[in-house]
């Protein structure tokens, strides 16, 4: 599946990262060549196969993963805010989303 | 006084015969004294340490705490309340958690102490420890080598007799690879065995955290500490743990061994291939029956593998956006150039890779193509093994197709390193545990370790098998071969 330039800034995009003209060729270049091998898998005949996104227990998983909505001690405030780049007062402060 | 043996430190503290303060300031002083030159820690805190070795020697007394004085090294994408965790990240170079994993609550309160953080690839992706972002690390049999990745830091303290065990995570071969590079034993055990809460999240399907010992006694005793549900972790398997420590002592005699000839194909290095032969002979003698078995798709596991992680990584990696915590880029435009700024520059080229990777599968119309496809190659993946298992207890091969790598051959050609992932990943995929166990040497004293799968939570089969053979075959004493004096 060949990939344009134009399509890996697309992904760039969704992914919110940027690069610089000369990092995008060579990633261009360097991301085709993951997708040509990734290629490979459309060998495998999968018409009839169900797939599989985990590989976790999940025998009666109402009895072991669900369970009350009650309230328990959590995180205070100050410690939640401790690694913050920018701690208003008690919140996360942010540029303007609107 | 020797670092190597978990099991005998804590004989030592519940003897009174030593203190988990001897212990620790052991440790602190071996640290002080190698790890300039082998790029092992990235956090230690003496006073920290001793302040909790001696709260461990209060709390030990009269009791038989299971890891009592251990010190344990662990790998610094596992969240440690109060001491910094970095992923080997830019992005959280400074990030100092609230909380504690829970695999690290377990340890303490089985008396162990943790040393430090150790060095990894960034965010565990890599088989090197090269994609760290602040050093690197290097192998002790030849510093001029990879210790393997990405818990490279996790084997080179154990390796190198920092510390007797430490932990690390593996996603796809990140404990097994190194462990087998190093000449120490790593245990990936089974997906949900080990509970994930507190490990940073790369692949949530995949990532396991795995201890690394010098023994499979000592394996043993880790995992029996840090196994068992846990109710934060949803994926946290609800099934018992049995009494690792005893399946260790059980026979091995009559036990059926698959061998599948699709893990010694083209691309295993010859002196790999003949040392794991030998291994695989060695099993033999000590009464396993042999079989060759298949797993048919093991071609397709390094392509489905970097379609899926890379695809988890992407949604896992988004959190890294600047606002909460991590690194925030010191200028932006607006909000989403907030986003791209911090993360373009708190993210190394090789995280930045697979989250484009991930975020390709995924991509509205590319989807059923490439994500779609890859869950149910994996179903084929897993059912290899289901079969395989009908037959066998165990299979046993390489566990990477050459030995360590010199430091720099492979970091510009991402596709080669991801091939070197061939033997490793197929475990994760399926979710069984598998054990990587010294095995021999190549000529140039490069340790060569070989790999025992087996169903999942069958840990016991693994370590039985382990410690049968290093019995029967030493394992070699690490000090005989290491070029580092008083090792």
């Amino acid at each position: 599946m060949a990939i344009s330039r134009s399509e890996v800034l697309k992904i760039a995009d969704l992914a919110k990262l940027e690069f610089g003209e000369a990092e995008l060729d060579a990633f261009t270049v360097q991301f085709q060549h993951l997708l040509d091998y990734i290629e490979k898998l459309t060998e495998v005949d999968v018409a009839a196969i169900e797939p599989t996104s985990h590989v976790a227990v999940t025998e009666d998983f109402e009895k072991h993963i669900f369970h009350e909505d009650e309230v328990r001690p959590s995180l205070p405030v100050e410690e939640s805010l401790g690694n913050a780049p920018d701690p208003g007062e008690g919140h996360f402060r942010v540029p303007k989303v609107l | 006084m020797n670092l190597r043996d978990a099991y005998r430190i804590r004989e030592t503290v519940h003897s009174g015969e030593r203190t988990a303060r001897d212990w620790a300031e052991a440790a602190l002083a071996r640290i002080d004294a190698m790890d300039s030159e082998w790029g092992v820690f990235l956090s230690v805190e003496p006073e920290t340490v001793r302040k909790r070795a001696d709260a461990v020697d209060r709390a030990a007394r009269g009791r038989s705490l299971p890891l009592a004085g251990v010190p344990v090294a662990i790998k610094d994408n596992i969240c440690t309340r109060g001491l910094r965790t970095t992923c080997g990240s830019r992005m959280l170079e400074t990030y100092v958690p609230p909380y504690n994993a829970t695999v690290i609550d377990r340890l303490e309160d089985a008396g162990a102490v943790v040393i430090g953080k150790v060095n990894c690839d960034e965010f565990a992706m890599g088989s090197s420890t090269e994609n760290s972002a602040f050093r690197i690390t290097r192998n002790p049999y030849d510093p001029e080598r990879v210790p393997g990745g990405s818990s490279g830091g996790s084997a080179v303290a154990v390796a190198a007799g920092m510390v007797p065990v430490s932990l690390g995570s593996d996603t796809g071969g990140s404990v097994r690879q190194p462990a087998s590079f190093c000449n120490v034993l790593g245990l990936k055990p089974t997906y949900g065995r080990v509970s994930r809460y507190g490990l940073v999240a790369f692949a949530s399907s995949l990532d396991c955290i795995s201890p690394i010992a010098n023994s499979p006694r000592d394996l043993a005793l880790l995992l029996s500490v840090i196994a068992g549900r846990d109710h934060h972790d949803a994926t946290s398997a609800p099934v018992a743990v049995p009494d690792y420590a005893a399946e260790l002592r059980k026979p091995v005699e009559g036990m059926h061994l698959g061998v599948p000839g699709e893990f010694f194909g083209e691309g295993l290095d010859p002196e790999v291939r003949a040392v794991i032969e030998a291994g695989i002979r060695n099993m033999e003698a000590l009464g396993c029956r042999l079989h060759e078995v298949s797993l048919p798709h093991t071609e397709y596991a390094v392509a489905d593998y970097y379609i899926i992680a890379p695809a988890e990584a992407s949604s896992n990696l988004a959190r890294y956006d600047g606002v909460k915590y991590g690194y925030r880029a010191p200028e932006y435009d607006d909000l989403l150039d907030m986003y791209r700024r911090s993360r373009s520059r708190g993210f190394g080229p090789e995280v930045q890779r697979r989250i484009m990777l991930g975020t390709y599968a995924l991509s509205s119309g590319y989807y059923d193509a490439y994500y779609g496809r890859a869950m149910k190659v994996r179903t084929l993946i897993q059912r290899d093994y289901v079969k395989a298992f009908e037959k066998v207890d165990a299979l046993l091969g390489p566990v990477a197709p050459t030995p360590a790598f010199k430091i720099g051959e492979k970091v510009s050609d991402p596709l080669a390193m991801y091939l070197s992932d061939v033997y490793t990943v197929t475990a994760n995929l399926a979710g069984i545990p598998s054990l990587s166990l010294p095995c021999g040497f190549t000529a140039g004293g490069l340790p060569v370790g070989m790999q025992i799968m087996a169903n999942q939570f069958r840990e016991g089969t693994l370590l039985r098998l382990a410690e049968s053979y290093a019995r029967a075959y030493p394992l070699p004493d690490p000090s005989t071969r290491l070029p580092i004096p008083g090792a």
